[in-house]
């Protein structure tokens, strides 16, 4: 779907309107593509203190063959021009210590390139060693909210949270909020836990891996497949019979395998396992059918009501069950969810898809910690606005607030939600499970 | 409570069933259902006799056919004095008919009667839409000229297009085919496998004309002798040519070789007890011994529109103390190639029998050779309420000729549901 808007801003008689009139201004966010660097510029790397996870991500800045400086302190210098800073504020063990985000930022903020990057690594509040700690561990959410809001041209700012001797688990997940795969990542917070150390292949991280897609014929589900399979992984594409021929085309382009079948079919779950098991068993899976029937409450009907809890959260959470008891899902397995910000921030005539989605993030939380002793993980997107042929029957004015109002000032495009779910599904990101991770360019809704 | 009493197939009789709009074009429902009758009666010999019931039906009916059983007696060569009454179960109609005379006769409330259904595609009953319905009974009753005037002056330009019946279903507003069509991707069913089925339709039929098989259980009707639709000469290179006109793109596989065409046709099934049938110098050819009816929900998209009998026959083999494999004749209704081997993958899929019948095992495979072997409703048409009757007395005829055994009947019909029946001797 093309954003006319955005493509007018780009001609010269649209510069002139925006610079003028002071109009939203998006700037094009370039995405990944296939053999190019996790970055392509200068990084500045800052910290509180020397500190192992300060160590771990330098180490990861040369393995990746970034071109990065050090600086406690930003060094403001108009011949700087950074694709993204990083800050370890893991150091940070008492309110005072967080004058240095100021004394760092300050400086090289408005060096930014286009579409940069800020990452602040901190250490996870709750398992702070002391309540000092914990304090000015908490503060930083505010710094980088409020940042993502203030940068301009396309840049994003995350924060990671680390949990103590977890720093060998930042890999995938730096690399996904470094690299364009985050494009449209912004104002997050991710938690990363100590997990297994997996050494594969950051070029096809999804090597030798069954990934089933629910919903996987159009729009964000075919993106999906598609990035999984780029990424390795042999796709099991699920839809419902009505949409063969696109369930089709998506699998022919990938050389995946497609099951039709209703997921909220009383046998979808055994027949799900079994395509699975032969195929060796599902390591991914991803729960991303889903559909809305917009109603006010009042004129809700039971059937509309049903057919969307069935479809969003009964079908995930039974499948996911059966999954586990039948043990269909490999050792290592990662289960994604497909949240909205519907369901955090709720939607004037969504009750029931709003329901559905913040039982998927539900799912995610009573779900993780039962499954961090079998190796497994849960993860969820929380997909904002984003541009598909179910947003584009949006009515125009409505569509248009979607759009702007977030901090990049445009719709995210289907493939910024399936690089999310690659990182989550990589076996890297073995310390990452529990997050909802918002793909909404920091909207304000629900923010 | 009485013993119940064993339920005989006597006789059977249709008319050669005429493909839409040919032979019977202006040949109605009344018209057909006559003939069938007329002609069961004069084999059997049951001229001016008194029976105890004539039970059929027809799906497409026009609104003055209210009473057309009762009435296409009147008008045949039975007593005027036997009862009768219309039934409708959209393709289960025939099959139902049968079951409830045999009930009656098995409780000893009648001792014979007649089963029997019968469809138009052709002399199809078109409405006035109902916006001009409601004009017209306002006008009715209205009481003035001038009322009736403000009343007329209701009427729009589209008031006056006209209802035509759909084969569709009013709650999905899809044709059946359309629903076939995606039951056929759930169960993965091939082009050619449907095709071949169509193939062995054809063939097994033209095969049963060849040897006389077909020559009391018919009675030429305006000059037509056999099935209209039956093509002996086809091949499966001529099924595979054809284009699919169910489903879209290129996972479509459903063409009007392997659907049904819309078909008009009559049938008519005797049924008594054994002392009733040596009474009349008739001799049973096959007991109808079980039943069932099963419904799904396909509405929400749970089941596919014509599953039905995947659960109904599960039930009643319980019922029967029967296996699967326990039949010398299976008779599949071919509403659609893909209908029938959805069922029967369905009935050999462990899960679906597990999760969907909630049983141990799965019923298994049936041997192919003994389904539809005098052809089915690919090649012979199939006229809605017609078909019930056509397949009762075929299988009843070949279980005499075969000098017994026991066929399974299996009929899928519209709104979901399923009727199916075992005939024995």
């Amino acid at each position: 779907m093309t954003d006319r808007y955005q493509t007018f801003t780009r001609t010269p008689l649209g510069r002139t309107l925006v610079k003028n009139l002071g109009l939203p201004d998006p700037t094009p966010l370039p995405r990944w593509t296939e053999g190019s660097a996790v970055i392509d510029g200068q990084v500045v790397f800052g910290a509180i203190g020397e500190t192992d996870t300060g160590k771990a991500i330098q180490a990861l800045l040369r393995d990746i063959g970034a071109s990065f400086s050090t600086a406690a302190e930003g060094v403001a210098s108009s011949t700087l021009r950074p694709k993204a800073l990083v800050f370890d504020a893991t150091g940070a063990t008492s309110t005072a210590d967080l004058t240095s985000l100021q004394r760092f930022f300050s400086p090289l903020i408005r060096q930014l390139g286009t579409a940069g990057r800020v990452i602040v690594v901190g250490r996870t509040p709750e398992l702070s060693a002391t309540p000092e700690q914990q304090i000015a561990q908490r503060a930083l959410e505010g710094f980088t909210r409020s940042l993502g809001k203030e940068v301009k041209r396309g840049a994003t700012v995350n924060l990671v949270y680390v949990a103590p001797d977890a720093q060998d688990q930042l890999d995938s997940t730096l690399r996904f909020f470094l690299s364009a795969k985050s494009a449209y990542v912004d104002g997050q917070v991710v938690r990363i836990g100590t997990g297994q150390l997996v050494g594969n292949d950051p070029a096809a991280p999804l090597a030798g891996k069954v990934a089933l897609v629910t919903g996987a014929a159009r729009g964000i589900g075919a993106a999906i497949a598609q990035t999984l399979a780029r990424d390795g992984a042999t796709v099991l594409g699920v839809d419902v019979p009505q949409n063969a021929n696109d369930l089709r085309k998506v699998i022919a382009k990938i050389g995946g395998n497609e099951l039709l079948l209703d997921v909220t079919a009383i046998d979808a779950p055994q027949r799900i396992a079994a395509a699975g098991a032969d195929l060796g068993g599902l390591d991914i899976v991803v729960h991303n059918a889903g559909i809305t029937r917009d109603k006010r409450l009042a004129n809700m009907r039971t059937d509309t009501w049903d057919a969307v809890l069935d479809v969003n959260l009964r079908a995930p959470e039974r499948i996911t069950a059966h999954l586990l008891e039948s043990g269909g899902l490999n050792e290592g397995g990662s289960v994604i969810g497909v949240s909205s910000i519907a369901g955090i921030a709720g939607n004037n005539g969504q009750t029931n898809y709003a329901t559905s989605k913040a039982g998927v993030i539900g799912l995610v939380q009573a779900l993780a910690p039962r499954l961090a002793d079998r190796q497994l993980r849960i993860n969820a997107v929380a997909p904002g606005f984003i541009e598909t042929e179910m947003t584009a029957r949006v009515p125009f004015a409505i569509r248009e607030i979607g759009r702007r109002v977030n901090s990049l000032q445009q719709g995210g495009q289907p493939v910024d939600v399936a690089e999310t779910i690659a990182w989550f599904a990589d076996p890297a990101s073995a310390g990452v499970t529990g997050n909802v991770v918002r793909v909404c360019g920091q909207s304000m809704l629900g923010a | 409570m009485t013993e119940t009493r064993k339920v005989a197939v006597v006789a059977g009789n249709r008319i050669p069933f005429a493909r839409q709009d040919k032979t019977y074009r202006h040949a109605s429902n009344s018209d057909m259902l006559t003939a069938a009758l007329n002609g069961l009666v004069d084999r059997t010999g049951l001229g001016g006799q008194e029976l105890g019931e004539v039970v059929a039906g027809a799906v497409l009916k026009h609104a003055r056919d209210w009473n057309m059983v009762r009435e296409v007696v009147l008008g045949s060569k039975l007593a005027p004095s036997t009862a009768a009454y219309d039934i409708q179960q959209a393709c289960g109609t025939g099959l139902e008919a049968a079951i409830l005379v045999g009930n009656k006769i098995a409780l000893g409330q009648i001792d014979a009667g007649i089963a029997g259904g019968v469809d138009t595609a052709s002399d199809a009953p078109i409405a006035v839409n109902n916006a001009l319905r409601n004009v017209l009974l306002d006008i009715n009753r209205a009481k003035s000229l001038q009322d009736r005037v403000k009343v007329l002056s209701r009427v729009r330009p589209k008031d006056i297009v006209p209802e035509i019946p759909r084969n569709a279903e009013p709650r999905t507003r899809k044709s059946m085919g359309e629903h076939a069509a995606l039951t056929a991707l759930e169960w993965g069913i091939t082009r050619e496998a449907q095709d071949e089925l169509a193939y062995r339709s054809h063939l097994n039929l033209a095969a049963a004309y060849d040897r006389g098989f077909q020559q009391d259980l018919i009675t030429p009707y305006l000059g037509l002798e056999k099935d209209q639709n039956l093509r002996a000469d086809t091949t499966i290179e001529k099924l595979a040519k054809l284009k699919p006109v169910f489903g879209k793109g290129e996972t479509a596989t459903m063409t009007a070789g392997n659907s049904t065409p819309l078909t008009d046709g009559a049938s008519a099934v005797l049924l008594s007890t054994d002392e009733w049938a040596a009474e009349h110098g008739l001799r049973p050819l096959a007991y109808l011994t079980h039943s069932q009816t099963a419904a799904v929900d396909y509405v929400k998209g749970a089941e596919g529109l014509l599953m039905a009998p995947a659960y109904a026959v599960p039930r009643m083999l319980q019922r029967a103390g029967l296996t699967l494999q326990d039949f010398d004749y299976y008779e599949i209704h071919e509403a659609f190639a893909s209908q029938v081997l959805s069922t029967l993958k369905a009935w050999e899929d462990p899960i679906f029998c597990k999760e969907r019948l909630g049983l141990d095992a799965p019923l298994g495979e049936i041997d192919r050779d003994k389904l539809n072997v005098n052809g089915s409703s690919l090649a012979a048409g199939h006229p809605f309420a017609a078909t019930g009757g056509r397949i009762v007395a075929a299988l009843a005829k070949q279980l005499d000729e075969n000098g017994g055994g026991r066929g399974l009947i299996s009929i899928c019909a519209a709104g979901g549901q399923g009727v199916v029946a075992i005939l024995e001797k």
